[in-house]
């Protein structure tokens, strides 16, 4: 009963999607504020009766219904509460409807706080959503549908998959949806504008304060995806440029250029429709990753459930919305466009040649992803595209984009003297070449070329940073003066953040050691002066799976420091076996123990790894997260401008 | 004012090949083994201290099928070649790859086995020589020990049908 009651909530959803996605749009047309206000009514129906679809998903799991299919196929009574629940979205149907949910929940968040917006504007952008809404909501009753029943009743379900039963990976899908859904909004608005015909600077506020916050949804989202692959997979590596991890890191490269330009767009109006042009490629870039996970089309690690039917429809349904869009930015970008003059050397100058390089990255990161595809589409090779190409075209590219990043906190706007930025820059330079110089002679065992490269480019986007921060060091007190300082800090945190995390790539990437040993209990295995002593493998019966525990016991200069529990475990529902590491974390390097095979009666084989500065790679992500909601623009002075 | 119709191309060129992707499959790499002499192996039979070579079948056409019971899509294939055996004498080498011959045996018991053989593989180092890289496989073997053809992942009705049907009647197997 309750299941019904789930799929006919989700129906009506579809029911109110669609009026959200033509009432208000009719509203505009005829000129009727009542239909036009008719949005808000739908984004708050359409809300309620996707959480309540959602929730009735979520009962069903806890109740271990196994006459719904999707419950049978992911789920079983012997798992833990928490992950029944997180089993919801823990497969294809389920996190569809997480998806719908979340992008009604941005919708809602939209239609409640855009009263800086004109009315027409908004009604426009409610109906857009709609569309995107709806298009969801079909995509799931008819080709994923979560509530479906089975004829013939299992006794017990077949459990969600172990690796997903892992607090990190509970959370990692709703905090990366969050963020792939939240650029809706950005989208939305772009059409929204182009609809109009015309745009006015002071909203660019309003879309980059919407696209900020889910950037930093996106930024954590990435950062849980990768920090849950390095202790789960047991392979030590925390980034492998897998098909699904480019799909999500296409959309926030693009919305990092976005927010940019947005900036550039409400201080010094211009780029108004590069700013269009960018929102719609940040969404449609998070729908083409939906695309690339839910259709099969590339293989990946994270092997979900192919079928060609669903592959069609978002195909389709990318068609439709993000070709609609791009057409229509082709015929009505002219009207919005606005030219400023700025001098070739000017923050304007930078941000714009930064955008383009994000842009390149981006291109470089879709084609090595599409490649095997578009080489086995032409017939002319089957092949996979893996770490190497990507490691050799993204750094070079990185590069310049951190010499610019860090230039950029030291230029104005409109223009700057080449002769005032050498006076104000050098002492920057000087110290960032000596870091890179001296941090590795003093705390890394050699001097490598490209940790020379790397840790020069993270000092100097971190000092500039700073040194900007110095500068502006406020005098006047007014209420404005505590926000735009409220959003320098946010600013440099999260360019601090780049730097932290650029960092820390750098050194984990050229200094750690990774050894496969074989070890009996009392045998000892030793990376500098950390000693790692095996202490042998006890069986172990848990709630739900069989775990071999190792212990190893870590000495530093033959001092204890702790004990290490590497275990190999074997869910009941699976026969396949699970590798859960045995990290020691700090923040200057994490020492890493996975179990391998048993090798005889009394010997293991064992991965033993030490990894400098990795802890680094998802503190910067943090940082950055926090720097882009510091950096929030405050709604007085949002208003202010609208009003000005 | 061309340029801005550039996004557009760019985009309808990426639906272009996504569209043609979706019609092939990623996971179906041609063998480079398909033409050339099957790999030889003598391995024990499930559950019996007799072994089976390879040359030991020479001189008639059959199917070298790759399974194991921890694997969830051999599920799916095995009442398909459990009704394929009763209706055709083609010779099924079943190859348990990296398993227990309990398992293999309580799997078989449950799900019936439509295998003239079945042979062990607990180190997978057959199926390392027959290029496995994921279960289920299934390769054609002529009356030569030449492989005629090779399936990647599990069989359907339709390919069955379209694929291995037709391939037997050139090998003149009868039905």
């Amino acid at each position: 009963m309750i299941v019904e009651i789930g799929h006919f909530a989700l129906i009506l959803g579809l029911a109110f999607a669609l009026v959200l996605a033509t009432v208000p749009l009719l509203g505009v047309e005829k000129r009727q504020p009542l239909w036009m206000d008719v949005a808000r009514t739908a984004a708050i129906g359409q809300f309620a009766l996707l959480a309540l679809a959602f929730a009735c998903l979520i009962y069903a799991f806890v109740q271990d219904d196994f006459s719904v299919k999707y419950v049978a196929h992911n789920s079983n009574t012997q798992l833990p509460l928490i992950f029944k629940i997180s089993a919801t979205w823990g497969a294809h149907e389920g996190s569809l409807l997480l998806w719908a949910l979340i992008l009604t929940l941005w919708t809602l968040a939209a239609a409640l706080f855009a009263k800086q917006l004109p009315p027409t504007l908004k009604a426009r952008m409610l109906s857009v959503l709609g569309w995107v809404a709806a298009g969801f909501i079909l995509f799931i009753l008819l080709t994923s549908n979560p509530f479906e029943r089975l004829l013939d009743i299992p006794t017990e379900g077949r459990s969600l998959n172990p690796l997903l039963q892992d607090i990190g990976l509970a959370i990692h899908p709703p905090m990366l949806y969050m963020g792939y859904v939240g650029m809706a909004v950005a989208f939305a608005f772009a059409v929204a504008v182009l609809l109009e015909g015309k745009m006015e600077n002071a909203w660019a506020h309003w879309a980059q304060t919407w696209t900020l916050i889910a950037w930093a949804f996106l930024t954590l989202g990435i950062a849980l995806g990768s920090w849950w692959a390095y202790y789960e997979l047991g392979w030590g590596g925390w980034w492998f440029w897998d098909p699904v991890e480019n799909a999500s890191l296409l959309p926030w490269i693009v919305a990092t250029a976005l927010i940019h330009s947005l900036a550039i767009t409400a201080k010094r109006g211009s780029f108004q429709a590069w700013s269009l042009l960018l929102a719609i490629l940040t969404f449609g870039l998070s729908l083409l990753g939906t695309f690339l996970v839910r259709s099969g089309v590339l293989t990946s690690v994270h092997a979900f459930s192919s079928d060609p039917s669903r592959g069609v429809f978002i195909l389709v349904f990318l068609v439709v919305i993000v070709g609609a869009a791009l057409l229509l930015f082709s015929a009505r970008a002219h009207l919005v466009t606005q030219r400023r003059v700025f001098q070739p050397l000017s923050k304007e100058t930078l941000l714009l040649l930064n955008n383009v390089l994000l842009i390149a990255i981006m291109a470089t990161v879709l084609l090595g992803t599409l490649y095997p595809l578009i080489l086995d589409a032409l017939g002319i090779a089957k092949l996979s595209v893996g770490a190497p190409y990507f490691n050799s075209v993204i750094v070079p590219l990185t590069v310049p984009l951190a010499l610019l990043m860090g230039l950029g906190f030291a230029t104005h706007w409109r223009e700057s003297r080449a002769g005032g930025l050498l006076t104000q820059l050098w002492p920057v330079l000087l110290v960032s070449a000596l870091i890179a110089f001296i941090v590795p002679l003093l705390l890394l065992p050699d001097l490598q070329g490209w940790a020379l490269v790397g840790l020069f480019m993270s000092a100097w986007i971190a000092l500039s940073a700073l040194q900007w921060l110095w500068q502006n060091r406020a005098s006047k007190n007014s209420a404005g003066r505590v926000t735009e300082r409220r959003r320098i800090l946010g600013a440099v945190l999260a360019h601090t953040g780049f730097a932290v995390m650029l960092a820390g790539i750098t050194v984990t990437s050229l200094y750690s050691i990774e050894k496969d040993v074989r070890l009996a209990p009392e045998e000892s295995y030793s990376i500098g002066t950390t000693r790692f002593e095996f202490g042998g493998v006890i069986q172990k019966q848990e709630h739900n799976y069989l775990a071999s525990e190792g212990t190893v016991k870590v000495y530093v200069n033959d001092r204890w420091l702790t004990n290490l529990h590497p275990q190999k475990r074997t869910y009941l529902s699976q026969s396949m076996p699970m590798t859960e590491a045995g990290i020691d974390a700090q923040l200057s390097r994490d020492l890493f123990v996975a179990l391998g095979e048993k090798l005889d009666a009394q010997a293991w084989s064992l991965r033993i790894q030490y990894k400098p500065l990795i802890r680094w790679i998802w503190l910067g992500a943090i940082l950055m997260a926090l720097g882009a909601l510091l950096a929030l623009p405050s709604s007085r002075q949002r208003r202010q401008e609208v009003a000005e | 004012m061309n340029k801005q119709w550039l996004p557009i191309g760019i985009f309808s060129l990426l639906v272009a090949f996504l569209a043609i992707g979706l019609t092939l499959n990623p996971k179906e790499v041609p063998s480079p083994l398909i033409g050339k002499p099957a790999p030889d192996f003598t391995l024990p039979l499930l559950k019996q201290t007799q072994t089976l070579s390879t040359r030991e079948l020479q001189g008639r056409v059959w199917l070298l099928n790759v399974w194991a019971s921890w694997c969830s899509s051999c599920k799916q294939e095995h009442a398909l070649l459990v009704r394929f055996a009763q209706n055709h004498t083609l010779t099924m080498v079943g190859l348990n790859y990296k398993d227990t011959p309990l398992e293999a045996q309580n799997w078989l018991d449950a799900l019936g086995n439509p295998y003239t053989f079945v042979v062990q593989d607990q180190t997978g180092q057959a199926g390392i020589d027959w290029g496995v890289y994921g279960v289920p496989e299934t390769f054609v073997i002529d009356a030569t020990g030449i492989i005629r053809h090779k399936f990647t992942g599990p069989l359907t009705q339709k390919r069955l049908d379209d694929e291995l049907r037709p391939l037997l009647k050139t090998l003149e197997v009868s039905e």
